[in-house]
């Protein structure tokens, strides 16, 4: 991962202080979305205010929002308006993504290339709003492309290159784009936001009054969708079709990242993956969203304290990268893996530790996986913590000793303790 | 070979586009089924019913809620403007009896209507 100076930014024109969720505003102003429809949630609330705002005061000329009644609506008027042939957003996340849970089934299943901004908060009960991707993540089986971001420009650059990938017609899938509630989405970072022309130029055309190639609204010519299927029918055939078509997103995926780099000239690594100090590395860390961020600079320190590790930021949890997950674990000894949100009864730590470890099983000399739970409901990550954590995998690849205090195979890190 | 491009056709009239059963296999299919509208595609219907519902039409006022309400479109209007209802398709719900502002629809079980 390259660091982004501050000087980057000043020296662009285009750079504004802004807050996660305003930067993810942003960028569906920037993608020219044609249809949102929101129902506001902490933490997301100040995304759909920011585009209401945007819409209200007329820089989003020909855009509708259309507010609903609940999460459940809203995701049915997005797919509604998706079918009709538009480029359409949404945001939400934590109980409200819940209540949209059967409308996010009928989104993938109809194919439709709808983004949708995750502001991952934890999950309830206990009640709880802060960052925690187990919201997000319990969506796994849902047939979407989810990814996570780290930083404030990720945000909006990962917002933009899903309308890349989404509605590319070999792919043709909805997309979530996470990022940790609060942590990301209440602190204010300078962003780029990009010159419009230089987005058009980037993005697809909008779909033009013919709509998507597999679904169109016409009523001169009214068509059934969603049809019920007899088992002795395509049923599965239909359902293996969109299987196949989330993992050769991959590609996709690689493609928009090397494209975007060509056009703005930021790189997140091949987009499935980014990896950061990892030469010569002998073991590593992997994490995704906002821990990434700051996991960069423990392993810097660590680095001066001459261990050699390294790090890798996970950007898509679904098409999940098994290949470069293989490799990476070829070429370390040891690979821990943090997560931020919790597999309840998994006995091979947090979800993404489920997913390394299955990855990695069968392959013969990989690295042995170490699975960490850390910041689960926003709980604080402090520095000297993460650097501890790739010392714990030092300390592993030497001796194979693991801490004492591992609770079913997995290290929560930073428990409150009773006194 | 599968041709993959089969699908592209599935927007075309009734007529050119391609039917189910000119799939020779699943890399051929569309990304989702779509079809066009048929009478009864899941076939005679009328056989799910239990209660038939029948209009008293002297009382009828010819307002056609009935007809707007009826959610498998059964009901058609006739050349003088009162209302029929098909019952092959007509599943028996009763959502016309319940809308009926002049309660001129009545549910009949079938097994009590004279042959």
């Amino acid at each position: 991962m390259t660091k982004v100076e501050l000087t980057d930014f000043v020296q662009n024109k285009e750079t504004q202080i802004i807050k996660g969720n305003v930067a993810a505003a942003n960028a569906a102003k920037s993608a020219r979305v044609q249809v949102i429809s929101a129902y506001p949630i902490t933490p997301q609330t100040t995304v759909v205010e920011k585009l209401s705002e945007f819409v209200d005061g007329g820089y989003m000329p020909g855009t509708q929002y259309i507010k609903m009644e609940s999460e459940h609506s809203v995701m049915a008027a997005t797919i509604g308006a998706s079918m009709a042939g538009t480029r359409t957003f949404t945001a939400t996340c934590g109980q409200g993504l819940f209540y949209m849970y059967e409308m996010i089934h009928w989104a993938a299943g109809v194919r439709l290339p709808i983004v949708t901004a995750i502001v991952s908060r934890g999950t309830a009960p206990p009640w709880n709003i802060w960052a925690d991707f187990s919201d997000v993540i319990s969506c796994r089986d849902t047939g979407w492309m989810s990814s996570f971001c780290a930083t404030h420009q990720e945000i909006y650059d990962e917002i933009l290159m899903s309308y890349k990938v989404c509605e590319d017609y070999d792919v043709l899938l909805p997309k979530f784009v996470a990022y940790g509630g609060f942590i990301l989405s209440h602190t204010s970072k300078p962003v780029i936001i990009e010159d419009q022309d230089k987005v058009d130029s980037f993005l697809p055309d909008l779909p033009d009054e013919k709509g998507w190639p597999h679904i169109w609204v016409d009523p001169e010519r009214p068509i059934m969708h969603g049809n019920l299927i007899m088992p002795s029918g395509f049923y599965s055939e239909f359902r293996m079709k969109l299987h196949i078509a989330l993992l050769e997103a991959k590609e996709k995926i690689k493609n928009a990242t090397k494209e975007f780099e060509k056009v703005f000239g930021r790189s997140y690594g091949n987009g499935l993956i980014q990896e950061y100090n990892m030469d010569n590395a002998e073991v590593a860390m992997l994490t995704y969203g906002d821990l990434a961020l700051q996991m960069e600079e423990a392993v810097d320190q660590v680095r001066e304290e001459g261990y050699k590790v390294g790090m890798v930021k996970l950007r898509h949890f679904r098409p999940f990268p098994t290949e470069e997950i293989i490799k990476l674990g070829k070429k370390v000894k040891v690979l821990g893996v943090v997560d931020r949100g919790i597999a309840f009864g998994s006995q091979t730590g947090g979800p993404v530790s489920c997913e390394v470890k299955t990855a990695l099983h069968d392959i013969e000399g990989t690295a042995k996986v170490f699975p960490m739970m850390n910041g689960i409901g926003g709980r604080e990550v402090s520095l000297e913590q993460q650097k501890n954590q790739l010392k714990l995998l030092v300390k592993y690849n030497e001796t194979g000793e693991l801490p004492k205090d591992m609770i079913h195979g997995t290290y929560w890190d930073g428990l409150l303790e009773v006194k | 070979m599968a041709d993959t491009k089969k699908w592209k056709n599935i927007n075309k009239s009734r007529e050119e586009r391609p039917k189910v059963q000119e799939y020779s296999c699943w890399e051929e299919l569309p990304p989702i089924p779509i079809s066009l509208p048929i009478d009864g595609s899941i076939g005679t219907t009328g056989d799910w019913r239990t209660f038939r519902p029948v209009i008293d039409q002297e009382g009828c006022n010819k307002c056609g809620f009935c007809w707007m309400y009826c959610p498998e479109g059964t009901i058609s209007k006739q050349e003088d403007g009162s209302f029929q209802i098909d019952l092959i398709y007509c599943k028996g719900c009763g959502i016309c009896a319940k809308e009926c502002p002049t309660n001129n629809i009545k549910m009949v079980r079938e097994s009590d209507i004279k042959k």
